[in-house]
C-alpha cells in the first residue's frame, strides 16, 4: 500500500454526509461510461471537494509520459502530438477545471502559436479538453456556462472525441472524460439537451442536523490546520474505498442482469416518460456499477430502486412547476412499478 | 459611543484580524461608496499589510492577466516565447475595485483561486449603489469579513490606528491559539439559527475567533473572540431572526457535551475560564448585529441575484448578451473593428518560411494585410416576457388558479427558450414586482405559488409596474414585451384610491405609455365573459386582445407565442 501524502486534497473518506453525491462519484469511477455527474444545491456543501477528493483516491493512471492526451500506449498517441518521452509512467487523474468564460481555444486547443511565431510551423496546442481525457472535466457553476460552450462539450461529450477544424488545423484526438457540474439552480436552468447528457444528478444541501454541521466544520477545521496529519488519519480508508473501486472495476463485466431487471428498467421509463433510451441504458449501467460496488454476482431490483432517483431525475419530461420535485415523482413511480 | 463609532472600531477590528492570516480569511467583502471613508479603510489596510504584496485587479481583467499568457511584444521582439506571470500565480492580496461589476466568469476565476490555498487573499470593494448591484455570491462567499461602511460618517471614523508591533506579536501568538471544542459547536449552532447555510461561513467564523484571540494576546478562544467572529462573519450573512431554536439541536447536546471538552480543558490547562458557552449570549450579541431592516434586505438581495443587470453571479448574461464569439474574419484595421492579434498572428504563421525567403529578411515576424483579423461576435438580445397579472378579488374568486396554470405553462415554454421572464402581481390598492426578469424556474415557482388574490384592481399600478421593469430591462439590452392577463376593469387608479373613472383614465395612460415605447405585448381576457373595455385597453396598447373565457392554457401559450413572435 502507498504512503499516506503529505499535501494533498481533503480525503474523500472524510467528507460528512453527502451520501448520493459520493455514491454517483464512485459509480462514476467504476464505469465511466455512465456519463457524468450534475450536481445542483446550496453552496459550501463540498461539491469541489468531492471531485478533486475522488480524483485523489483513484489509482494513477498508466500513460505515455510526454503524452498531451493522456494515451494507454505508444501507438494511441495522435500524429499531431510530437512526443519525444514514450515511456509509460502513473501520473494522477487528472482533474480539470473548466472555468466560466473561458475562450473556445483554451476549451478544444489551438494553433500553437510559440511554434508558429518562433518556427512559422503550424501546430496544435492542446487545450482543456485533452488535459481532462481519461480523467474528469469539472465545470462549476455549470448552468452559467455560456452557450456556445456548452455547444461543444455536448459534441464532445457525445463523440468522445474532440475534432478541431480551425486556422488551417485538422485535428482530432480522443477526449473521454467523465464530465461533472456543478451548480446553484436558484441562479439559472441548465438547458435541456445538457441536462440529459449527464448519467446521473444529485441534489445536496447543507445539513440541517446541527450535529453533522459540527462534524463538517471540526473536520475541515482539522485538515487546514495539519494536513498531513489529518491525510494520514484517514489515508486508511481511503485505500480502502479504492480497493473496493478497482475490485469493482475488475467484476464489472461479469456482474449479471436478467432480462427481468431490463424489464424493469424499461418499466420505469415508459412508466417515468423519459425521452429516448438514455434513461433506460443509464439505469441499467448504474445499478450494474453499484452490483459491482457492493461485491454482489447480478443486478437485482434493490440496486435498480437505489440508482434510479439519481439515474432519471433530470431526464424526465420536464413540468418546470411541478412543485413536488422530480425527484419524489421518481421515487413515487419507483414504489408503484417495482412494488 | 455611537452606531458610528462602534461600526468604525468594529472595522478596525475586522482590519487586525485580517491582517494577521489574510489568506485564511478570504478576504473582505467592503461595501462602501468611493470617498473619504473608504479612503481611511484602505490606507489603515496599507498600514496594517505593510509587507505584503498587495495588486489591483480591474472588473475587466483578463485571463491572460490573471493566469499569465504569452507576452506577444516580448515574444515578438526576442523570437523565443515569453510569458507573462499571472496575478493569481503568486500570493499577495488583491484588492479589486468596482467588484459589483465583476462577472460570474471572473468571480469564478477568483473564487477558484481563493479555494486553491495558494496564499492569495481578496479584498473586494464593491460600490454598489442599489441593493441589486451587489457582488457576485460565489464570491461574497469565500470572503470571510463582511463589512458594510455605506452610510459611515466621516465624523465618525477617524485614521485607523494600526499597532504593528501588536500586529506582529499576535502574528508569532496566533498559531498556537487554541479552540475550546465547545466553540465549534456555538458557532455552528449560532450560525444555523441565524439562517446561514454555507458551511463555509462558520469554518471563517472560527479562523476569526483565532486571530481575535491572538490580537489580545490570548492563546485560547474565548467569549469576546466569538462575538467578534460573529459580529463580522456570521450576523452580515443572517438570512433569518433568531428567534426559533431548533428543536431538537438543543436537548440531546446539552447531555454528552459537556464530558468531552471538560476532559481537554483539564488536560490543557489548570484555568477554570471556559465553561460551556451559552448560544444565547453569542445569539444576543448577533441580533444586535443584525440590521432592523434585515428581511428588506433580503427580499433586495434575493431580487439582485436574479435581476439581469445585478452582477451576482445569478445575473450571468449581463443583459444583452457580447453574444457568441465568431471565428474572426479577414478584414482591414482601423475604424469600430477590433484587431484579433492572436488570431492575425496565426493566419500569418504558415506563410513565414515563404516570406522569409521571398523577402530575404529574417529577424522578424512577416505580417501581411490579408493576414489582418478582426473580432467578430454574434449579437443576441434576450427576451424579458412580463406578465403582468391580475390578483384582484374578483380574479382570484374565479380564475386566479387558472391563470397561475396558465402562466405555468407560458413559463415552460419561455424556459425552453430560454426566454427571461419577470412577473408583476397587481392587487388591493396597488402593483408588486414579484420577480424581476430572471431564468430562474425555482424562484419564478416559488413567487407564483405564493401570489395571493383579493381587493381592488389597480390596473394602472401593474401598467406602471411593467412599464419600469421594462425599461429597466432595455437598458440591461433585454427585448421586453408585456403579457397583461386580468379579467376586470380598472376601478383603483395610480395614487391606490378607488375611484373608476380616474382609474380607467389611468390605465388608458399607461396603456399609451406603453405603446409609445413600441413594445410588443398581449392582452389577454381571463374573465368568464369578454369584458367590455379590455379590447379598447389593448387598442390603446397597441397590441393584439385576446378573450379567453376558458382559460385552456395551451391556448394561452400558443397566443403568446404568434402575438411576441411575429417574424
Amino acid at each position: 500500500m502507498t504512503e499516506p501524502a503529505t499535501t494533498g486534497p481533503f480525503p474523500f473518506s472524510a467528507i460528512v454526509g453527502q451520501d448520493d453525491m459520493k455514491l454517483a462519484m464512485i459509480l462514476t469511477a467504476i464505469d465511466p461510461g455512465i456519463g457524468g455527474v450534475l450536481v445542483f444545491g446550496d453552496r459550501g456543501t463540498g461539491k469541489s471537494t468531492a471531485v478533486r477528493g475522488l480524483a485523489a483516491l483513484l489509482p494513477p493512471i498508466k500513460a505515455v509520459a510526454g503524452c498531451p492526451v493522456n494515451s494507454v500506449t505508444e501507438a494511441d498517441v495522435p500524429d499531431w502530438a510530437q512526443v519525444h518521452d514514450h515511456s509509460i509512467v502513473e501520473k494522477p487523474t487528472p482533474v480539470v477545471d473548466l472555468p466560466l468564460g473561458a475562450t473556445e481555444d483554451r476549451v478544444v486547443g489551438a494553433l500553437d502559436i510559440e511554434k508558429a511565431l518562433t518556427h512559422g510551423e503550424k501546430a496544435f496546442e492542446p487545450g482543456l479538453l485533452a488535459k481532462a481525457n481519461r480523467g474528469y472535466l469539472y465545470i462549476d457553476e455549470v448552468n452559467l456556462l455560456e452557450d456556445h460552450l456548452v455547444d461543444l462539450l455536448l459534441d464532445v461529450a457525445q463523440s468522445g472525441q474532440n475534432v478541431v477544424e480551425r486556422e488551417g488545423l485538422s485535428i482530432r484526438h480522443a477526449a473521454r472524460f467523465v464530465l461533472v457540474g456543478s451548480g446553484n439552480p436558484e441562479e439559472g436552468e441548465l438547458r435541456p439537451q445538457l441536462l440529459d447528457r449527464f448519467g446521473l444528478s444529485v441534489e445536496v444541501e447543507s445539513p440541517k442536523d446541527i450535529d453533522t454541521r459540527i462534524d463538517v466544520i471540526r473536520r475541515r477545521d482539522a485538515y487546514d490546520r495539519d494536513q498531513t496529519g489529518f491525510l494520514a488519519e484517514w489515508h486508511d480508508a481511503d485505500m480502502a474505498l479504492r480497493a473496493q473501486i478497482v475490485t469493482a472495476r475488475d467484476a464489472l463485466a461479469r456482474v449479471d442482469a436478467d432480462d427481468s431487471i431490463l424489464r424493469d428498467c424499461a418499466e420505469l421509463c415508459i412508466a417515468l416518460g423519459s425521452d429516448g433510451l438514455r434513461g433506460e441504458l443509464t439505469l441499467l449501467r448504474a445499478a450494474r456499477a453499484l452490483a459491482a460496488f457492493e461485491g454482489d454476482p447480478a443486478v437485482t431490483r434493490d440496486h435498480v430502486r437505489r440508482v434510479a432517483p439519481s439515474a432519471l431525475r433530470h431526464r424526465l419530461r420536464r413540468d418546470p412547476l411541478d412543485e413536488a420535485g422530480t425527484t419524489t415523482r421518481v421515487t413515487r413511480t419507483v414504489e408503484e412499478v417495482l412494488a | 459611543m455611537s452606531t458610528g463609532e462602534e461600526r468604525w472600531q468594529r472595522a478596525n477590528l475586522a482590519l487586525a484580524c485580517f491582517a494577521l492570516c489574510p489568506s485564511a480569511m478570504g478576504g473582505i467583502w467592503l461595501r462602501a461608496r468611493v470617498g473619504p471613508v473608504r479612503d481611511r479603510f484602505l490606507a489603515g489596510l496599507d498600514l496594517a499589510l505593510r509587507g505584503h504584496q498587495v495588486r489591483r485587479l480591474h472588473p475587466n481583467i483578463g485571463d491572460d492577466a490573471l493566469f499569465g499568457g504569452v507576452d506577444l511584444a516580448a515574444t515578438l521582439d526576442s523570437g523565443t516565447l515569453t510569458r507573462t506571470r499571472g496575478l493569481l500565480e503568486t500570493p499577495g492580496m488583491l484588492v479589486l475595485p468596482m467588484a459589483e461589476r465583476a462577472k460570474p466568469g471572473l468571480a469564478a476565476r477568483l473564487a477558484g483561486a481563493l479555494d486553491a490555498d495558494r496564499g492569495l487573499s481578496l479584498v473586494a470593494l464593491d460600490e454598489g449603489a442599489s441593493p441589486d448591484e451587489t457582488l457576485a455570491p460565489a464570491l461574497a462567499d469565500r470572503l470571510a469579513i463582511h463589512l458594510d461602511l455605506g452610510d459611515q460618517r466621516l465624523s465618525d471614523a477617524p485614521d485607523l490606528a494600526i499597532d504593528t508591533d501588536a500586529l506582529v506579536e499576535a502574528r508569532r501568538l496566533l498559531p498556537k491559539v487554541t479552540v475550546p471544542d465547545t466553540a465549534v459547536s456555538e458557532l455552528a449552532e449560532v450560525a444555523m439559527r441565524l439562517g446561514v447555510l454555507s458551511l463555509r461561513a462558520p469554518l471563517q467564523a472560527l479562523a476569526v475567533a483565532r486571530a481575535s484571540a491572538a490580537l489580545s494576546g490570548e492563546t485560547e478562544v474565548d467569549e469576546p473572540d466569538l462575538i467578534t467572529a460573529i459580529e463580522l462573519v456570521l450576523a452580515p450573512r443572517a438570512t433569518q431572526f433568531p428567534e426559533a431554536p431548533p428543536e431538537e439541536a438543543e436537548a440531546p447536546e446539552d447531555q454528552p457535551e459537556p464530558e468531552a471538552p471538560d476532559d481537554t480543558a483539564e488536560d490543557e490547562s489548570d484555568e477554570d475560564d471556559t465553561p460551556p458557552l451559552p448560544t444565547e449570549i453569542l445569539l444576543e450579541a448577533a441580533k444586535a448585529m443584525l440590521p432592523p431592516d434585515l428581511l428588506a434586505r433580503l427580499e433586495a438581495g434575493r431580487a439582485a441575484r436574479n435581476a439581469p443587470g445585478a452582477s451576482g453571479s445569478g445575473a450571468s448574461k449581463k443583459g444583452n448578451r457580447r453574444g457568441r464569439p465568431m471565428p474572426s474574419r479577414a478584414g482591414r484595421m482601423g475604424g469600430e473593428a477590433r484587431v484579433d492579434l492572436v488570431s492575425t498572428l496565426r493566419a500569418a504563421a504558415p506563410w513565414q518560411p515563404l516570406r522569409r525567403r521571398a523577402t530575404g529578411i529574417d529577424d522578424r515576424i512577416h505580417v501581411r494585410m490579408s493576414d489582418i483579423r478582426i473580432r467578430q461576435f454574434e449579437e443576441k438580445s434576450d427576451r424579458a416576457i412580463i406578465f403582468v397579472v391580475d390578483a384582484s378579488g374578483s380574479s382570484a374568486l374565479a380564475r386566479l388558479a387558472e391563470t397561475k396554470g396558465a402562466i405555468e405553462l407560458l413559463l415552460a415554454e419561455a424556459y425552453s427558450r430560454r426566454d427571461h421572464v419577470a412577473l408583476v402581481a397587481f392587487r388591493g390598492d396597488g402593483a408588486e414586482v414579484l420577480l424581476p426578469p430572471t431564468r430562474s424556474l425555482v424562484q419564478t415557482k416559488r413567487r407564483l405559488a405564493q401570489l395571493p388574490g383579493g381587493g381592488g384592481t389597480p390596473l394602472a399600478s401593474g401598467l406602471k409596474s411593467a412599464l419600469d421593469l421594462a425599461d429597466l430591462a432595455r437598458s440591461k439590452g433585454l427585448t421586453p414585451s408585456v403579457a397583461l392577463l386580468t379579467d376586470g376593469r380598472a376601478n383603483v387608479d395610480l395614487s391606490g384610491t378607488a375611484d373608476r373613472v380616474k382609474a380607467a383614465e389611468d390605465a388608458t395612460l399607461m396603456a399609451r405609455a406603453l405603446r409609445s415605447r413600441g413594445m410588443p405585448g398581449l392582452v389577454i381576457d381571463t374573465g368568464l365573459r369578454p369584458t367590455r373595455g379590455l379590447d379598447g385597453l389593448a387598442r390603446e396598447m397597441g397590441v393584439p386582445y385576446l378573450p379567453l373565457p376558458r382559460a385552456d392554457a395551451q391556448a394561452v401559450s400558443a397566443a403568446v407565442e404568434t402575438a411576441l413572435d411575429p417574424a
